[in-house]
């Protein structure tokens, strides 16, 4: 069961502003791990996936990918951001947008390759959106934009998926739908995913970790109360979000 | 407007405002998607520092402009990217400054330049012919740099993040991109002036977005605009003796309006019988 390590921070601090977001953390994703973190927002969820991928530079701590630094390393990760950033006007089709996953294979001054085209192909039918290949972006459903951002991370043919969010804007009955989907996506693929959501995350994925600025994980599912009530800081809070409690404690 | 083309100073303004319509095509397309407008305008008003400096030296104004322009495009870039400030108070700032450059450079020319008028709203009628061999060397060097790196500033205009995840030197094509809009504005300056390139870098892209989905699609139509509203405001200007600039800019935000009226129009209709 030896499993290679794909992602290691050691020590990792990280600040915005002054204000620390990141605090101490020390990870390592294997290969075959489907890890969900959880924890509230703002505490520093994002920032964690932008330290792994080179777009937060921490103040403090050590960062390797894939044996290297987050720069070089991150073109064997999959990206899928918060998706509501983009413009819903923007001319581009699923097509177009899917394609740019192949930025990094293609390389300047030339156009898309029939590899490149055929990769396209294969993650809309994967995803089940190539009957909206020719539709603009901007006007698919939540859902349907989320699988097309899937798409976009996996015709880089990544080796490590990165989520944020995945959920924020998908109804819940498609919800589990996507779950299935990411179980079949973690045979090929590491699968890191964050969410605010304990409740359904929990359900899915194989390891969970909590973050709150500092980051309490076991490499297991099992998640300590204390660990929670130090992630979150106020149980009273966690309720109020209504999250209870025993939610977790089952697992 | 046939018999008018028969002067050679008509033909040269043809020909200028078919140039600036392909720049402003192109390149109005992505100063609309990506939301540069006003990057764009700030650069614009900052070439006339380059216009200032030109009379000073005893070059051709235009000429500075060029050069003036792109540093100020990439300075724009550099206090944007790196330095902690809020873009468009970056804006203001450059914005101000290069008209107070070309303002003092101007002062310290002895003498009264004869056509600064001209540059700062634009005299389509009296562009010379070396003016105009500039104007399509640079929209050449524009449309090339574009078809080559077509799919690099799409996804750089669509989203950064990502186009910088995938492995695309981000910052460095952003900067090209905003040395285009300098070209861009360079070509425009002739045919609107400076006070107006920011209509002409908008208006066509503007509209051809109500009508296309795609960027490629969106770039040629705007050139159609762009040629049809330069055409048709230097043929106004000549028959009503307009200012040429000022009637081109009239001519494109009237269809700009129509075509949001027109929607509109349709949009109730449609609802009504709905």
């Amino acid at each position: 069961m030896t499993s290679k390590e794909v992602v290691r921070l050691e020590d990792v601090s990280a600040h915005y502003d002054g204000v620390p977001v990141l605090e101490g953390v020390n990870l390592s994703i294997y290969q075959d791990d489907f890890l969900g973190i959880i924890g509230p927002n703002g505490g520093g969820k994002t920032t964690l996936l932008k330290v792994i991928l080179g777009l937060v530079e921490p103040g403090r701590g050590r960062v390797s990918v894939f044996g290297d630094t987050p720069e070089k390393g991150r073109k064997h990760i999959g990206y899928v951001s918060q998706y509501s950033l983009f413009d819903r006007d923007f001319p581009a089709s699923v097509w177009d947008v899917v394609m740019m996953g192949r930025l990094g294979k293609t390389g300047p001054f030339r156009n898309y390759t029939k590899q490149d085209r055929e990769a396209t192909l294969r993650a809309l039918e994967a995803m089940e959106i190539l009957d909206h290949r020719d539709q603009q972006i901007g006007k698919l459903s939540g859902g349907q934009q989320q699988r097309a951002f899937i798409a976009r991370a996996l015709v880089t043919e990544p080796e490590l998926l990165l989520l944020d969010e995945p959920t924020a804007s998908v109804d819940t009955p498609l919800q589990t739908d996507f779950y299935e989907l990411l179980g079949k996506l973690k045979e090929r693929m590491a699968i890191v995913l964050v969410s605010h959501d304990i409740s359904t995350i929990s359900i899915y994925v194989d390891k969970i970790a909590c973050l709150n600025r500092e980051l309490y994980y076991h490499s297991s599912k099992e998640l300590a109360a204390e660990d929670l009530e130090a992630a979150y800081r106020c149980p009273v809070e966690m309720i109020a979000h209504g999250v209870p409690h025993r939610v977790l404690k089952e697992h | 407007m046939l018999e008018a083309l028969q002067y050679e100073f008509m033909q040269n303004a043809l020909i200028a405002g078919l140039l600036a319509a392909v720049t402003c095509g192109i390149i109005g397309s992505y100063v609309i998607v990506k939301r540069m407008v006003f990057i764009s305008g700030s650069v614009s008003h900052a070439s006339f520092g380059g216009i200032g400096l030109g009379y000073f030296l005893g070059i051709t104004p235009i000429v500075g402009a060029l050069f003036f322009t792109i540093a100020s495009a990439l300075g724009m870039g550099l206090v944007t990217r790196r330095a902690k400030i809020p873009e468009d108070t970056a804006i203001g700032i450059l914005w101000a400054m290069g008209m107070a450059m070309g303002i003092i450079f101007i002062g310290l020319t002895p003498g009264y330049p004869p056509d600064l008028m001209s540059y700062l709203f634009g005299d389509i009628l009296i562009v010379p012919p070396s003016d105009i061999i500039m104007m399509l060397i640079l929209a050449i060097i524009i449309i090339l740099v574009v078809v080559l790196l077509y799919k690099e500033f799409l996804a750089l205009s669509f989203d950064e993040e990502f186009a910088t995840v995938v492995g695309l030197p981000v910052e460095r094509l952003y900067f090209l991109l905003l040395i285009l809009i300098a070209f861009t504005v360079v070509v425009l300056i002739r045919v609107v002036g400076i006070i107006l390139v920011i209509a002409l870098l908008t208006i066509p892209a503007a509209t051809a977005r109500r009508f296309t989905h795609d960027l490629k699609k969106m770039m040629l139509l705007s050139i159609l605009f762009g040629g049809f509203f330069t055409s048709t405001g230097l043929w106004l200007s000549f028959e009503l003796d307009l200012a040429s600039g000022a009637t081109i800019i009239l001519v494109s935000g009237v269809t700009f309006l129509a075509s949001l009226f027109l929607s509109r129009l349709r949009l109730m209709t449609g609802v009504g019988r709905g």
